[in-house]
C-alpha cells in the first residue's frame, strides 16, 4: 500500500498524456486551419442552409439524381422558395462553384474523403481546370 | 372493459371485411384516377422519310448531331463501336421488303437506325436492376447509367442492335465533349434516349433538329391523332422494323 502515491501519480500522468489531443486544442484555443476553399463570388446562398449542405450535400445530390433520372422531376424548390434546376453541372457547377478543384476537391482532400465517382461521367464545365480524378 | 377470449375471436372474424374494404376503396380510386392521367400520357415516336434521305446521298447530319450532343466515343475498332443513331444499308434493315426491281432502287441507300423505344421492350424485361425501364408518361425507354451493372442482358435481348457496351473508358475517344451531358464510363450499356434531356427543356431531339432543311425526321406524340407523325402515317405507307416480334416500335419508316 506504500506505493499508492506513485501509482496514482503515474495514472494521472498517463491519463493526461492519453487525452492530450482532446484538451490541447481547448487550452491553446487553436483549431486546425480550415480548408482553403474558394467560395462563389456572386451567389451568397446555397440551395440549402450551410450546415445542411456541409453534412448532407451527398444525400441531396443522390436525391436529385433519383428524382431527375427515375421520376423526371427537374425543379427543386429551395427552403427560401427559390426554384433551381436539379443538376450537378448546370446548377451547382455552372451557377456557383465554377472551380471544382478549388471547392469540391480541396474540402474532400482536407476531410480525407475519397473522390466521389460523379466525375467518372459528369463533365466539369469548360471554365474549370481539369483536376485529377 | 376486459376483452374476453370469445370476444377477441369474434372481432378477428371482421378482419377479412377490412381487407375487402381497402381493396374496394383502391379499386374505386384506380377507376377515378386514369381519366386525369390518361390525358397527359404521351408516346413519343418518330417517322423517318426515306425518300428525303435518298435525295441527299451520304448525308449523316443526324448521326453527327447526336454524337456531339451525347458525347459518343468514336473507336477505330468496330468491335468497340458505340452508336445511338447510325446508318445501315436498306437491304440489311428490310431484307424482305424488296422485289427484283425495287432492289435496284433501294440497295446501298443507307437508313438511319436508332432505338425504337418499343411499346413492349424486350430489353426492359431482362434487366436485372431496372437500369433500363419504360417511362410511363411518354413511352421513352430510359437508361439509368448509375444503376447499370454491365451484364449486357439487354444487348442480347434487343432485336435491333440498338444497344452498345462500353468495353473501355470512352473519354479519350470523345472528340468534342458537351459538358451539358455526361459521358459514360467503362462497363455500362448505352443507347438512344430520344433526347429526353432536350425534351425536358422543350426542345426537339438533336437528330431531328439537325435535319431541319430536309425534314426527313418527324418527331411527335403517337397518341395524339393530330400530331405530325400521325398525319404522315395516315397518308403514307410506313414500315416498322421487324413488327412480327411484337415489340411495337415507335420509329416508322416511310419508303
Amino acid at each position: 500500500m506504500r506505493d499508492r502515491p506513485q501509482i496514482l501519480a503515474g495514472l494521472l500522468v498517463f491519463v493526461g498524456l492519453f487525452t492530450f489531443p482532446l484538451w490541447h486544442g481547448r487550452v491553446t484555443k487553436a483549431s486546425p486551419t480550415a480548408p482553403d476553399i474558394k467560395l462563389p463570388a456572386l451567389e451568397k446562398q446555397c440551395v440549402a442552409p450551410l450546415s445542411y449542405m456541409r453534412n448532407s450535400h451527398m444525400q441531396l445530390l443522390l436525391n436529385w439524381r433519383e428524382e431527375v433520372v427515375r421520376d423526371n422531376q427537374r425543379q427543386f424548390t429551395a427552403y427560401n422558395g427559390k426554384v433551381y434546376e436539379k443538376s450537378l453541372t448546370r446548377t451547382c457547377l455552372m451557377q456557383c462553384h465554377s472551380n471544382k478543384a478549388e471547392f469540391c476537391d480541396r474540402c474532400h482532400t482536407y476531410a480525407g474523403v475519397s473522390s466521389p465517382y460523379c466525375w467518372d461521367c459528369h463533365i466539369e464545365t469548360k471554365l474549370t481546370a481539369r483536376s485529377s480524378p | 372493459m376486459k376483452l374476453t377470449r370469445k370476444d377477441f375471436l369474434r372481432l378477428s372474424g371482421l378482419a377479412p371485411l377490412a381487407i375487402v374494404g381497402t381493396k374496394a376503396v383502391r379499386a374505386f380510386a384506380d377507376v377515378a384516377a386514369p381519366s386525369a392521367s390518361a390525358k397527359n400520357t404521351k408516346r413519343w415516336g418518330m417517322v423517318i422519310d426515306l425518300q428525303k434521305c435518298r435525295q441527299k446521298e451520304g448525308c449523316d447530319l443526324c448521326v453527327k448531331a447526336c454524337n456531339t450532343a451525347h458525347n459518343i466515343p468514336q473507336f477505330p475498332d468496330k468491335a468497340h463501336e458505340v452508336k445511338w443513331i447510325w446508318n445501315q444499308p436498306f437491304e440489311s434493315v428490310f431484307p424482305f421488303e424488296q422485289t427484283d426491281y425495287t432492289r435496284q432502287a433501294y440497295t446501298g441507300h443507307p437508313i438511319p437506325l436508332l432505338c425504337n423505344h418499343c411499346a413492349n421492350p424486350p430489353c426492359v424485361r431482362v434487366c436485372p436492376t431496372q437500369a433500363t425501364w419504360k417511362r410511363k408518361d411518354d413511352g421513352i425507354v430510359m437508361m439509368d447509367w448509375h444503376r447499370c451493372i454491365g451484364c449486357r442482358y439487354c444487348i442480347a435481348a434487343c432485336p435491333y442492335g440498338s444497344r452498345s457496351f462500353n468495353w473501355q473508358d470512352p473519354r479519350p475517344a470523345i472528340a468534342t465533349s458537351n459538358p451539358d451531358f455526361p459521358t459514360r464510363t467503362k462497363g455500362v450499356v448505352e443507347k438512344c434516349n430520344f433526347c429526353e434531356e432536350r425534351l425536358a427543356r422543350g426542345l426537339r431531339p438533336a437528330c431531328v433538329e439537325a435535319c431541319k432543311e430536309e425534314k426527313a425526321m418527324v418527331f411527335g406524340d403517337l397518341e395524339d391523332p393530330d400530331s405530325e407523325p400521325r398525319k404522315l402515317l395516315r397518308s403514307r405507307f410506313a414500315l416498322q422494323r421487324e413488327p412480327e416480334l411484337g415489340t411495337s416500335p415507335s420509329v416508322y419508316y416511310l419508303v
